[in-house]
């Protein structure tokens, strides 16, 4: 990592560490885990769809994984404190290891045709939990039993754990692209065919990306269910949240470290004010749809590497013109 | 000399059509054999099942003395059988050297290591300078004309010391000059032992830097020869021309 970089990082989350301390009401709080959240998800969907190309649009069913996994251990329990932080690696464990067959298998199909098989696995997860009322409590939803921390400062120990989520995700990323992981990630997203004809393992390649890059999802999706308490199919498995992970990836921009984050920190504050204006209609919505047409039209490689380029461009200029 | 790749009765079949028709032939070591015949004779079809890029219905390929049983692109690269494409593939989004790095051929464990070690920058560098590219390795492969892509994609396949070198119509769309470079880069290699395979278009370039030529026509091999041999062999004219 470049020194400017460190600085950045160090910057970003050293701000971010002091936040809670220096900032009181709750709306702002709760507003900022959901931002790291996004953040997080996005920057995990990132190593797949970003550095691998392959659009997956059922990260969703991972996170409610996820969220149903804290929801039925720790159902009965009253008190269970920091307890589900604990075993968020063995969340996260366990999601990988579910993932490798499922990205075996879907890996077999790419971009669109990738985009709607996972979509499919995101709505039978959905149909999963709805249905198996045994374990999930189907459509009644399944409740978490609500930690005894001060009121005051409830929301802390989530939004820390958000964070340390979010700094894993960005940690991994960070990974990618320093490691030969990256390039043979770039060069099989650039052309899948050619890159395993000059003897780049693709399949294995691909099979960490997915698998790293649900396990996120589904730890995000865990401290999210033991945050809000009750875990409905509906809400912990839900397209939304997919869309919102591509959404703040395309517009910060694909296959960047930053890029997942800003498009979180845009987005989410944007969707809550919009669903604030615009009450309990789901206007917030149309809003959304505009944003999506408004990147693809003007920032189709979204908002990093369109700056990037341009100050490479004007670099290369500079250059020429001092020859 | 003997045989680098056998190919023994080889076929492929697209639904009625017979791309590949019983073919067997084989590349000595230490040559350029060319590997001509009109369009849609299977010669591209026989690329790409001897590289595993397509499963052939029938027939076996030796390799360096063993059988191929599955024929896998990845494994076959790393064990020494290169090939480029008819239109050259690059990988554009990353620079020129990285484009060299990513297809050293490097084993699973090297995954984990360092996108660009110094080993890989030297090795590419040697590569770069061998090609003249050298000015160019910052660059992003999308910046290069399409000729420089030629010579990027066939450097890049040299990257991993093959053995065999297929490729598919080297100097098809770029200028003279180019096609001058591609044979002059193409003669070095083949004097430092690489063998190579390839399927072109330019007449002119097959006679003066190809021998033997194997002429395929309908799927099947119908003559192999010196240039002059096949120049005047009156199959080949009929398969070319029509009787």
């Amino acid at each position: 990592m470049s020194k400017a970089g460190i600085i950045r990082a160090s910057a970003f989350f050293g701000i971010l560490a002091l936040l809670p301390l220096g900032v009181k009401p709750q709306w702002v709080i709760n507003l900022l885990i959901f931002t790291l959240m996004y953040a997080a998800l996005a920057s995990s969907w990132n190593l797949i769809g970003g550095y691998a190309g392959y659009p997956s649009l059922g990260h969703a069913a991972f996170f409610g994984f996820g969220a149903y996994f804290i929801g039925i251990i720790f159902e009965n329990s009253v008190g269970n404190g920091y307890n589900p932080f604990f075993i968020l690696p063995l969340v996260g464990l366990c999601a990988a290891i579910i993932s490798i067959p499922i990205g075996f298998i879907a890996m077999k199909t790419r971009k669109d045709v990738f985009a709607i098989v996972t979509i499919t696995l995101l709505f039978m997860v959905q149909t999963l939990a709805y249905n198996w009322r045994g374990l999930t409590g189907g459509a009644q939803g399944k409740g978490v039993a609500v930690p005894p921390f001060d009121p005051a400062t409830f929301g802390r120990p989530y939004y820390y754990v958000m964070l340390i989520l979010l700094l894993t995700a960005m940690s991994i990323s960070m990974y990618f692209r320093r490691s030969k992981i990256g390039l043979s990630l770039a060069a099989v997203r650039a052309d899948e065919d050619k890159a395993h004809g000059v003897g780049i393992q693709v399949t294995t390649v691909k099979i960490i990306a997915f698998a790293l890059s649900v396990a996120i999802a589904a730890m995000v999706g865990a401290v999210w269910g033991y945050y809000e308490g009750f875990i409905y199919p509906q809400f912990a498995v839900d397209p939304l949240i997919t869309i919102g992970m591509v959404l703040m990836t395309f517009l910060g921009g694909r296959a960047t470290l930053w890029g997942p984050v800003l498009g979180a920190f845009i987005l989410v504050p944007a969707q809550q004010y919009f669903s604030y204006e615009f009450g309990a209609t789901q206007f917030y919505l149309l809003a959304y749809a505009a944003i999506f047409l408004v990147i693809m039209l003007v920032l189709p490689r979204g908002i990093l590497p369109t700056l990037t380029d341009r100050i490479r461009l004007k670099a290369k200029i500079v250059a020429e013109a001092n020859k | 000399m003997s045989a680098l790749l056998e190919v023994n009765g080889l076929t492929k079949k697209f639904g009625g059509i017979t791309a590949v028709n019983n073919c067997s032939f084989e590349v000595e070591e230490g040559s350029i054999t060319a590997l001509i015949g009109p369009n849609g004779s299977g010669k591209t079809t026989a690329f790409n099942i001897m590289t595993g890029y397509l499963k052939a219905d029938s027939g076996s390929m030796n390799f360096r003395g063993k059988k191929i049983e599955e024929p896998n692109p990845a494994r076959l690269y790393r064990s020494g059988l290169s090939r480029t494409f008819q239109q050259a593939r690059i990988f554009p989004e990353i620079s020129v050297l990285e484009n060299l790095i990513v297809a050293s051929g490097y084993s699973w464990k090297a995954l984990f290591g360092s996108r660009t070690t110094k080993a890989d920058r030297a090795q590419a560098g040697e590569m770069l300078e061998e090609f003249k590219l050298s000015t160019l390795a910052d660059f992003y492969a999308s910046e290069l004309s399409y000729g420089q892509r030629k010579l990027l994609e066939f450097a890049s396949v040299l990257m991993s010391s093959p053995k065999l070198v297929l490729l598919d119509e080297p100097t098809a769309g770029v200028n003279p000059v180019m096609i001058e470079t591609m044979e002059r880069h193409i003669r070095e290699r083949n004097e430092a032992g690489v063998t190579f395979l390839i399927v072109e278009h330019d007449m002119q370039l097959v006679m003066r830097l190809c021998n033997p030529v194997i002429v395929l026509d309908r799927g099947a091999m119908i003559a192999r020869g010196t240039p002059v041999e096949v120049q005047n062999n009156p199959q080949v004219l009929d398969a070319y021309l029509g009787s």
